[in-house]
């Protein structure tokens, strides 16, 4: 067992593609978590817009972007759009199909997070002599994340995990060098290696989450 | 716009994959059964068995959930599917996946179980036990029934994502929808065949999605 899953040998071979593939992940978290949260607060902000076209809009974006499995969605895009004449690459196919799912996710989150402030609040900043975009940049949005904080550490750590299925379309993260390497040295030490690399970096963030889960609950 | 129905729409590919898809459907429904049925069970289980406060014992619960929710769920069905050969377990690519995403399920079910057990105030311990009934008389009929009652919003999310988690089962072959789907695009070389499969989800996956958000304001809790 420790020759075939913490084989040092192998692990030193293998170590720089394994590592070349962690900074690969780190970019697309770099890239994707933004994006996501950009495009969620959008989500939600629009959600409380007054024009009922909009807003069923919104609801139906979210929706069926929740129903999709994520990697669904990634392999829509990645195999379907070429045949489009549109060809993204494995990255901008990863990061479009990140943005439709996440923004979903985060949407949800940040809207559940605005209907937490107290109206009293926007009409107080608003007879202060506020504008409603001020408002809402100031006064609303602020309280909103704030309150909804354990989410949307939770929903980011889904996010980094996620990121592993870019592997599926050869996009050449943590998950994808392990599984080529694994396949180049027929031993299984860079797979556990890369999962342990992943626990490592999102050990404090479980139990950071797991400790607010309790609080919550407890609260109720 | 032609381009875009002869590529997304293509009506003969679609008949010739369609049974292949309700095939791959059938399995999806079944794999997220049992994910759904065995996470839960296991995740209670372990939940009541760190109520006991045994101290190695909740180690060990607690490394197990602390690495089924830091590890993607992907890296823990190809660790079972491709490492574990290498030791001489040989486990098929269903019940790879079906254990994958059960451990994954358990552990935030745990979790959220333990806190909801560990909500119930005290008094309702003592409360119990004054009126004769034992421990696990008490755990049954008075903890446990509030505390699930506390977890179900959250479960509900978690349980919904992981059940979506079945299409990484392509990964390793499972004859899911998704490896249905992707398996009749390589072969006509047409993406028609994923259009259908992401139809299959949304028929499976949007009444799922709404009975979440169902239960979630059913549940709701008072801020």
């Amino acid at each position: 067992m420790i020759n075939s899953f913490f084989n040092f040998d192998i692990l030193r071979e293998t170590w720089p593609y394994l590592l070349a593939g962690f900074w690969m992940s780190v970019q697309l978290c770099l890239v994707v978590i933004p994006l996501g949260v950009a495009g969620g607060l959008t989500v939600a902000l629009l959600s409380t817009v007054k024009n009922p076209l909009v807003r069923w809009t919104v609801v139906l974006y979210v929706d069926f972007f929740r129903a999709f499995p994520p990697l669904v969605l990634l392999m829509f895009i990645a195999f379907g759009l070429p045949f489009m004449k549109i060809d993204l690459g494995a990255f901008g196919a990863v990061a479009l199909a990140f943005l439709f799912n996440t923004s979903s996710y985060y949407g949800e989150i940040f809207r559940t997070g605005i209907e937490s402030v107290p109206k009293g609040q926007f009409e107080a900043a608003r007879s202060t002599g506020l504008s409603a975009t001020q408002t809402l940049a100031y006064i609303v949005v602020p309280q909103a994340t704030r309150n909804v904080i354990p989410d949307l550490i939770g929903n980011t750590l889904e996010v980094v995990k996620l990121t592993s299925i870019a592997s599926v379309v050869a996009l050449p993260e943590l998950l994808y060098a392990a599984r080529q390497a694994q396949s180049l040295t027929y031993n299984a030490t860079p797979v556990i290696a890369a999962g342990l690399i992943y626990l490592v970096c999102l050990w404090p963030l479980v139990r950071l989450l797991s400790r607010y889960e309790h609080k919550q609950i407890a609260l109720h | 716009m032609n381009l875009f129905l002869d590529t997304f729409f293509n009506w003969t590919v679609m008949v010739q994959y369609l049974p292949a898809i309700v095939e791959g459907f059938l399995l999806t429904v079944s794999l997220a059964i049992l994910v759904v049925a065995a996470g839960l069970a296991v995740g209670l289980i372990l939940a009541l068995i760190r109520s006991l406060r045994v101290k190695l014992i909740n180690f060990f619960i607690i490394v197990f959930v602390d690495v089924m929710r830091a590890v993607p769920p992907l890296v823990i069905i190809i660790v079972l599917y491709f490492a574990l050969p290498t030791i001489g377990i040989k486990l098929s690519d269903f019940v790879s996946t079906w254990l994958a995403l059960a451990a994954v399920l358990a552990a935030f079910a745990e979790e959220f179980f333990l806190a909801g057990i560990l909500a119930v105030p005290k008094g309702q311990w003592e409360a119990a036990h004054s009126t004769g009934l034992g421990y696990a008389q008490t755990m049954r009929f008075v903890v446990l029934p509030q505390a699930v009652r506390l977890t179900i919003p959250p479960l509900t999310n978690r349980t919904i994502a992981i059940t979506k988690g079945t299409a990484l089962g392509s990964v390793v072959a499972v004859g899911e929808i998704l490896y249905q789907a992707q398996s009749g695009y390589s072969f006509s070389y047409n993406p028609s065949p994923l259009t259908l499969g992401a139809i299959a989800y949304l028929v499976l996956f949007v009444p799922v999605i709404y009975f979440g958000r169902w239960v979630e304001t059913r549940f709701a809790w008072k801020r």
